[in-house]
């Protein structure tokens, strides 16, 4: 029978020890604060031009009146045109994508849209509406419709004297403008998440396993699956205080933004601060209890520790990556954490949250029935 | 009424025969030595009683329980401080007492178990901190929480300086005193001595002697003999005008004789003096735990077996 009452005193006397070292602290809760300011100063620098994605619809005509030529396209000039300008930079969307989709895909929150009959109706004088996406918070979304209009009054003033024939429609989008501090919050938070209980319980299991502490344990009610228990929840809520306090130094340090304003975001979050823990302090335990002595530990658990820690969105999105290293990523245990806060804190998209948790329950739940089977108390 | 029953116990790993076919019983409220040097199995048996390492044959019944398949049930009743016992290093003596009472369910006096094994000064002190001694009085304590009926003790005085080692001794006095059925190993022979009500000698995984020391010193031991100061000459003197058997050490200039009945003294002495030679200080003398000790152990030091035997015993208990 599980006792909660022996869960809790393992927990209570292991909490006050770990309180009581200073380098645990340290490493703890300190350690990736600190990485955040680092790594938040070195990418707070603006870079000058907007990337913006524009998907051209625009059919063109073909030898229309007035204007010599065969088979003219105006929004490839138009979009060539603000191409040309010192505030854009224009990525061209391939038409048959659904834009908005691929606007949240791709985590921007600005994009324009040429309509099909762009070239038509600019010939025939008819008006015609450019979509500009845009989210009102961004500051790029300004640069991004002001130089968007500036465009269409020129085409305007070019051929028919100012009478506004290319007007602009603006679409807010309720994307937020995602920096790069945005995915070092939830990608750092995970950094955490790896690294706390993963080095903290593969020493623990070798180390104990040496100064016969299992043994003298097992010498006592207390079960290994209590055990366990016990320094997953410590591990829980470790997680949890070092969320609050990375959330609040990226929030108030780097205004990075965070999605966290509907209880259905908060629940979403709850899973990975849960499962994440659970998995890696699971894990660290594993290598721990198959390794024959904690050199070996210490070796094996960088190995399995470290890809994750760089490969798994920690430090960069993993939209920077080359593709055949995002698929590696896909292996790592981590990425379902990263990937899922990212999800959460970032695009606000529980739905795909939601697959994240999934996987991850599977693979914690996996790691900690192995862990406690396989680590042993007692010797034959 | 045995708290201890012990039969045929064997344990090996791999070729190597840790413990093999030993036969011993405990009575309730005995303190029971088991004496070797290293490697001689000691502490595989005693880990075997506690439950720690299944036996490969035999019969093993602590408190009438089999330690391995009642693990559960016979750690509730007994306390063990292994060897070179360890604890989490930031936590005070109190701490891991009232911890340990929380994981046996029980209600203790976290103060008054430190005042018995002298550790209340140091209730304030994280573990790390301690002196060898005062962390052996904590395993002491920690043994104590679950009022058991046995205790073992592995070594507990191994490592630590003459004050301390008294200072343990007197604890385990005091558990005697109330009756606590005590298993102690130890390759200290004056310690087997102090406690133990009856000792059994171990040596390559077999008992060589069992029984109260002065019933060991009496079947293994040479009985009285005369020692005499002086030189190999006068040795020889002795012996080719007595009927007495004489040995020389030369080391310690001794003409060592031994005594079958008291009147070969007066010969041996006689045949001194008519020597003219000189001699020195006369002693009689009886075998010492120690002595008994060392002519029963061929291979004094077995350091190398007791390597192999951890090495080996750790690999098995990797899986």
């Amino acid at each position: 029978m599980v006792s909660f009452k022996r869960i809790y005193a393992d927990f209570k006397v292991f909490s006050v020890g770990y309180l009581r070292n200073k380098y645990g602290l340290f490493f703890g809760l300190i350690f990736p604060v600190i990485l955040i300011l680092i790594f938040g100063a070195i990418f707070s620098g603006d870079t000058g031009t907007t990337d913006i994605y524009a998907q051209n619809k625009d059919e063109g005509i073909f030898n229309p009146e007035g204007i010599t030529g065969i088979g003219i396209n105006f929004g490839d000039q138009f979009l060539s045109a603000l191409n040309e300008s010192s505030t854009i930079r224009v990525v061209i969307v391939d038409a048959s994508e659904n834009f908005e989709d691929f606007l949240k895909a791709h985590s921007a929150e600005d994009g324009i849209v040429i309509p099909a009959n762009f070239s038509k109706a600019y010939a025939s004088g008819q008006q015609v509406n450019i979509t500009v996406y845009g989210s009102p918070a961004s500051s790029t979304s300004g640069i991004v419709s002001g130089t968007v209009s500036g465009y269409a009054n020129y085409f305007n003033l070019q051929h028919y004297n100012g009478s506004v024939i290319i007007g602009v429609t603006l679409t807010p989008l309720n994307a937020q403008q995602t920096n790069y501090i945005d995915f070092l919050i939830p990608g750092l938070i995970g950094f955490s998440i790896l690294t706390n209980p993963m080095f903290s319980l593969v020493n623990i299991a070798a180390d104990y396993k040496k100064n016969k502490l299992f043994k003298q344990l097992s010498l006592t009610p207390l079960t290994k699956m209590e055990w366990l228990t016990s320094k997953v929840l410590f591990y829980i809520v470790l997680s949890a205080a070092g969320f609050l306090l990375m959330v609040s130094v990226g929030v108030f340090a780097f205004g990075a933004h965070i999605m966290l304003s509907s209880l259905e975001q908060i629940l979403a979050l709850i899973p990975f601060l849960i499962l994440g823990p659970t998995l890696f302090a699971s894990l660290g335990m594993l290598v721990g209890s198959v390794a024959k002595n904690p050199e070996t530990a210490g070796v094996i658990g960088n190995i399995v520790t470290f890809p994750m820690m760089f490969l798994a969105g920690t430090f960069f999105p993993l939209s920077m990556m080359p593709k055949y290293l995002q698929t590696v990523a896909h292996v790592l245990p981590l990425f379902y954490v990263t990937e899922g806060l990212n999800n959460v804190m970032v695009y606000g998209n529980i739905t795909n949250a939601c697959i994240d948790i999934a996987v991850l329950g599977v693979i914690t739940a996996v790691i900690f029935l192995l862990a406690v089977k396989l680590f042993k108390w007692r010797e034959d | 009424m045995f708290s201890i029953e012990v039969t045929d116990l064997k344990k090996s790993y791999g070729s190597l025969k840790a413990v093999d076919g030993i036969t011993f019983t405990v009575k309730q409220g005995e303190v029971f030595g088991l004496l070797g040097p290293n490697g001689a199995g000691k502490t595989t048996t005693i880990e075997i009683m506690e439950g720690l390492r299944e036996r490969d044959s035999g019969e093993v019944k602590i408190l009438g329980l089999d330690p391995w398949k009642d693990g559960y049930e016979v750690h509730k009743k007994i306390g063990v401080i292994p060897q070179e016992f360890t604890f989490f290093e930031k936590t005070t003596p109190k701490e891991a007492i009232n911890y340990y009472a929380n994981l046996f369910n029980v209600k203790v006096d976290a103060d008054a178990i430190l005042k018995e094994v002298l550790l209340d000064e140091m209730e304030k002190h994280v573990f790390e901190s301690l002196s060898g001694g005062q962390k052996q009085k904590t395993g002491l304590a920690l043994s104590l929480v679950n009022s058991p009926e046995v205790l073992f003790l592995d070594e507990p005085t191994t490592g630590l300086d003459p004050n301390a080692r008294r200072a343990i001794w007197e604890v385990i006095r005091k558990l005697k005193s109330k009756g606590k059925t005590i298993i102690l190993t130890t390759h200290y022979l004056d310690e087997a001595q102090q406690l133990a009500d009856r000792v059994a000698i171990m040596d390559h995984g077999h008992i060589v002697a069992i029984g109260t020391t002065e019933e060991i010193i009496q079947q293994h031991g040479s009985g009285e003999r005369l020692e005499i100061q002086g030189t190999q000459q006068l040795a020889k003197y002795i012996k080719e005008n007595t009927d007495l058997q004489v040995e020389y050490n030369q080391i310690r200039e001794k003409i060592i004789i031994p005594l079958k009945n008291k009147i070969d003294m007066l010969a041996a002495l006689a045949a001194a003096e008519q020597s003219k030679m000189p001699w020195g200080e006369i002693q009689t003398l009886q075998d010492s735990l120690e002595d008994v000790f060392i002519k029963l152990i061929n291979e004094p030091l077995g350091e190398q077996q007791e390597k192999e035997i951890e090495q080996k015993s750790n690999k098995k208990g990797r899986r």
